[in-house]
């Protein structure tokens, strides 16, 4: 019988490692996952997904089962991103003081106009990559609140406690980030469904 | 039902968790208003195309440097089961501290009504002069005798001199 993330991490609270291995397998992809959609840097989110855990670990012994394991994980690793992303501007804003301005790293990572670059846009990257770059280049709380609700199958209760904001303000949040999406992506959304796809949960 | 407001209503109506009474606000504003129609139409193939992102795996040494990391961690000292939590270790100091508080009350109070006690000579005194001391209260409250100087000795001389005179006067 499988057991529950709470009572795994009980067993880990009790001094039971193979119990913290059993929800590193289960929650390593989609954390990992999540941070990488979050900080779009392969190496930056294992770092933090690494974080993530130990701080887990740590707290194993003061651990109470008063809020499902997975808002409390997720919790963790949406501060951690959120930290590490102002971080990095930060460092960027101070690098490119003195970095030429029509330097490669230093060009706004924006989508191209729809109407004037989508076709030269399409063709350079292919779509995955195109869809991925709109869902970054959504606002930070917005993206969060993508991600939790479309990936990681969240209920609003779940992604409202992470994001410290009510239900009915994180449904005008969803909105607006889907409705940003539905325009970004317009020349996706134009074309016939592929098949196969789109039976994830917010379908 | 305005489309601003099912704008807000509408993701959950489309994944399917809105309750009974907002899907049905939702239906009969979307049956009637074509814009919003489309606009649901479009999330949904949308939400199609999102899940086209492939999902991101971790490399493969993930779970080992994990486990380094976690074997570095510092390992519990064997004199921290004492104190488990600090927050548990200041209660339990607060607790004894107002214990011997308390115990020491009945203490503190016993000397001091000893010494307050009067000796039997004290008592022999106060009992010669009770009938002063029943009488103070009243000799002390007469408004009339505050007329009189308060150091009421023999009157000199000269004061019954002057009296002397006027006595005779009156006569």
């Amino acid at each position: 019988m499988t057991r529950s993330d709470v009572q795994l991490m009980l067993d880990v609270k009790a001094g039971d490692d193979e119990s913290f291995n059993l929800l590193l397998r289960r929650y390593r992809t989609p954390l990992v996952n999540f941070l990488f959609r979050m900080v779009r840097d392969s190496a930056t989110a294992e770092d933090l997904a690494q974080e993530v855990f130990l701080r887990v670990y740590r707290a194993r012994k003061q651990y109470s089962p008063s809020a499902k394991f997975t808002t409390w994980m997720f919790r963790i690793a949406t501060n951690l991103a959120l930290n590490s992303i102002r971080d990095n501007r930060h460092r960027k804003m101070e690098t490119s003081i003195d970095a030429p301005v029509d330097d490669e790293e230093s060009a706004p990572r924006e989508l191209p106009a729809r109407e004037m670059r989508i076709d030269e846009h399409m063709v350079e990257r292919d779509r995955s990559e195109f869809i991925r770059r709109a869902i970054t280049s959504l606002p930070e709380k917005q993206r969060v609140a993508v991600l939790l609700h479309k990936y990681e199958e969240m209920d609003y209760g779940e992604i409202a406690g992470i994001l410290d904001c009510s239900e009915s303000a994180l449904k005008s949040l969803l909105f607006r980030a889907y409705e940003t999406l539905r325009v970004q992506l317009a020349p996706l959304v134009a074309q016939p469904v592929r098949h196969g796809a789109g039976e994830g949960r917010a379908s | 039902m305005k489309c601003e407001d099912v704008s807000k209503e509408l993701i959950a109506y489309l994944d399917r968790r809105a309750n009974s009474a907002e899907r049905r606000d939702a239906e009969e504003h979307l049956l009637a208003c074509e814009r919003c129609r489309t606009r649901a139409d479009e999330f949904r193939k949308l939400w199609a195309i999102l899940d086209e992102v492939p999902i991101h795996e971790p490399s493969f040494g993930f779970d080992a440097r994990l486990r380094q990391r976690i074997a570095a961690e510092p390992k519990p000292r064997w004199f921290q089961w004492l104190v488990p939590q600090p927050r548990l270790a200041f209660s339990m100091a607060l607790l004894l501290a107002l214990s011997v508080w308390i115990a020491r009350l009945p203490q503190q109070a016993k000397p001091g009504a000893f010494a307050s006690a009067p000796s039997e000579d004290e008592q022999f005194q106060m009992i010669e002069h009770l009938g002063v001391l029943e009488n103070y209260d009243l000799l002390s409250k007469s408004d009339v005798l505050a007329e009189v100087p308060s150091t009421p000795g023999p009157q000199s001389d000269d004061q019954q001199n002057q009296q002397a005179p006027d006595d005779g006067g009156s006569l």
